[in-house]
């Protein structure tokens, strides 16, 4: 479960100061599918990286799992980063020189998995997110652009994570590919799974159960999507 | 993370730009090899010097009368300009406890012809039979002058092999006559070569017994030089010590400032190391600059790999990576860089050392020693100059890793 509340977070460059966040407060169970909408300069940006442990807020507090993450240190923050969140992002995804199974192990190698485990656990991943065999051992400049994404969706997945965290994962792809990385989102969703996605898109917001509006740095808009587009 | 991940993505990441790893590693393996090489040639020269002034007799000291004067070497001896050594002088060394030769030695050059007509001009020794013992001369065919010769004034000659060769050829030799200073001489003996080291050539020398130099040959009753074998190397000092107070006692002169000067080989040989020494330092150090020049390199390249690699950097800690992690990625890329430069730098120094002894320049020796250093060298320099990037690296925040374009 994810509980921010207040959370505000200012930059400072030189003598200026820019508050991308100005107090947002909300709640989000395991299992929901949630996107998080707003256009550029609204903060959401700003939001993911507080979400993803990859930054902490200024001032508010940020429990995950009931665990006060919005007072960590730099490597406990790459600890919750490594046990409980799963990134994808809009490009650069994977290393281009390592094949598609050793990117989906990479999560596990910082872990500490053993060896002889990695590969086993990658490869169920791997068939999770809907990429075939044949591709395992191919390098990413060898993939089409939703093959690269269906391997990063795997690399979120392979450690369990509690939340699966995508930063405009389809933003790269034309419409058809994008439904389909989408629609394996709504796949891990029935699979009871957190997703949270991040989009300026209405057309794939609207593909998750819950859209969050942020605007100017304020939580604008927080409502369930009944008519959730299903693929 | 394990050794073994490590070594993996060390090995993926430096295989992925070849030209420019091995264009980087260039310079450390031109650094370790010049170093490896420069010291196996001073070693190989250090060993030869050593091994021909041994063979020249060990133990040895060497008294010469006049004064060696301090700062200017043992060239200026004016060795035989000065005839303060005498015969009995040899009886009273004979008699300093440690000593285990004397022989007394009076040198002078002669124009000698051979009964074939051949004439050439060479040092003859005047000495006596200990003189074969102390010098570690072995005898090619004949036998060397005795005692008995020496008391009868015999006229009889051993003769170095350059010398033998000059006069006779490959003729038989032994029972020939030559004239040394137009007086007759019979060749008793042939010795076996020793090659030219240090000051005088040993080959291209007649030995004739004391009495007959001094008496018939030169006409003096003084000695050039009294070589004293020490049985004990321990006792070199010892007996050198004895030997300045007995002769100067003996001469009537204050030993602080004798009319004698008493030379060990282990001086020469000493004089000699330093001098080697030196100069090995100073090609080595030549040769570390590469070495230095090379880490740079290694320090520009890995800067560069940062910097390319700003993205990785950020994916990686997004997923996990500690800073530690990434600290130790990129350090052991830059110890990698330079391990393997310094395996391929110590094989090329040994290398270039074996050519050079295989041409017969220098007989050069690689030293375990210097492999080691090599290697703690490349090592070092891998952690030196990688510290800085690899360290640049792990502070990098994921965001603006993440962000960068």
């Amino acid at each position: 479960m994810i509980e921010i509340q207040d959370v505000q977070k200012t930059y400072k460059t030189g003598d200026v100061e820019f508050q991308a966040l100005r107090g947002v407060s909300f709640t989000i169970q395991d299992g929901e599918f949630v996107a998080i909408m707003g256009p550029s300069g609204s903060g959401k940006s700003t939001l993911m990286h507080i979400l993803g442990a990859l930054d902490t807020p200024t001032s508010g507090t940020y429990y995950l799992d009931g665990k006060d993450v919005g007072a960590l240190s730099d490597d406990e923050l790459a600890e919750i980063r490594k046990n409980n969140i799963g990134f994808i992002f809009q490009s650069f995804n994977l290393l281009p020189r390592a094949t598609v199974l050793r990117n989906v192990m990479l999560p596990l190698v910082y872990a500490d998995v053993p060896p002889e485990e990695r590969k086993e656990r990658a490869e169920i991943a791997l068939k999770a997110a809907g990429l075939d065999e044949e591709h395992f051992f191919h390098r990413s400049n060898q993939l089409s652009g939703g093959q690269v994404q269906r391997v990063a969706i795997a690399r979120a997945l392979v450690n369990n994570p509690t939340l699966i965290l995508a930063d405009e994962p389809t933003g790269n792809l034309d419409t058809k590919t994008g439904e389909i990385v989408l629609g394996t989102f709504q796949k891990l969703h029935r699979e009871k799974r957190t997703i949270i996605l991040i989009t300026h898109e209405r057309e794939v917001a609207e593909h998750a159960e819950r859209i969050i509006f942020l605007r100017d740095g304020l939580l604008e808009e927080d409502r369930k999507h009944h008519k959730q587009k299903i693929i | 993370m394990t050794a073994g991940d490590i070594l993996q993505e060390t090995y993926s990441a430096l295989s992925a730009n070849k030209v420019r790893t091995g264009l980087t590693m260039l310079g450390i393996i031109i650094g370790i090899s010049s170093v490896i090489a420069m010291i196996s040639i001073g070693k190989g020269a250090q060993n030869s010097i050593q091994s021909s002034i041994e063979s020249l007799g060990s133990n040895l000291l060497t008294i010469v009368p006049g004064v060696i004067q301090p700062g200017r070497g043992i060239v200026s001896s004016g060795r035989g300009s000065a005839q303060s050594l005498e015969n009995d002088d040899v009886e009273a060394l004979r008699s300093i406890e440690g000593v285990a030769y004397v022989s007394p030695e009076l040198n002078r050059r002669f124009q000698i012809v051979a009964s074939s007509g051949n004439n050439t001009n060479s040092t003859v020794i005047g000495t006596t039979p200990e003189y074969q013992t102390i010098r570690n001369m072995a005898l090619l065919e004949g036998s060397f002058f005795t005692e008995a010769q020496v008391r009868s004034l015999g006229r009889v000659a051993v003769l170095g092999p350059t010398v033998a060769e000059d006069l006779f050829g490959e003729a038989d030799r032994i029972g020939k006559t030559i004239r040394i200073n137009k007086m007759n001489f019979r060749v008793i003996g042939i010795l076996e070569s020793k090659g030219s080291g240090g000051f005088a050539n040993p080959d291209d020398t007649i030995y004739v017994p004391l009495g007959t130099m001094q008496k018939i040959l030169a006409g003096v009753d003084y000695l050039s030089t009294i070589a004293v074998s020490v049985g004990d190397k321990d006792l070199m000092t010892q007996v050198k010590e004895e030997a300045i107070s007995i002769l100067s006692a003996k001469h009537r002169v204050d030993f602080e400032n004798p009319d004698f000067s008493i030379v060990s080989q282990a001086d020469i040989l000493g004089a000699l190391t330093q001098i080697i020494d030196t100069f090995t330092i100073f090609l080595a150090s030549i040769a570390s600059i590469s070495l230095l020049v090379g880490g740079i390199g290694i320090m520009n390249m890995m800067l560069t790999t940062v910097t390319e690699r700003t993205r990785e950097i950020g994916l990686r800690k997004a997923i996990g990576a500690k800073k530690r992690d990434i600290n130790l990625q990129f350090l052991s890329e830059a110890v990698a860089l330079t391990c393997a430069g310094g395996v391929i730098g110590v094989l090329l120094g040994w290398g270039i050392s074996y050519g050079i002894t295989s041409l017969g320049i220098v007989q050069t020796k690689v030293s375990l020693s210097s492999v080691l250093l090599a290697f703690g060298v490349s090592a070092t320099i891998g952690i030196v100059f990688g510290y800085y990037p690899a360290g640049r690296a792990s502070k990098l925040s994921p965001i603006e890793a993440l962000r960068y374009e």
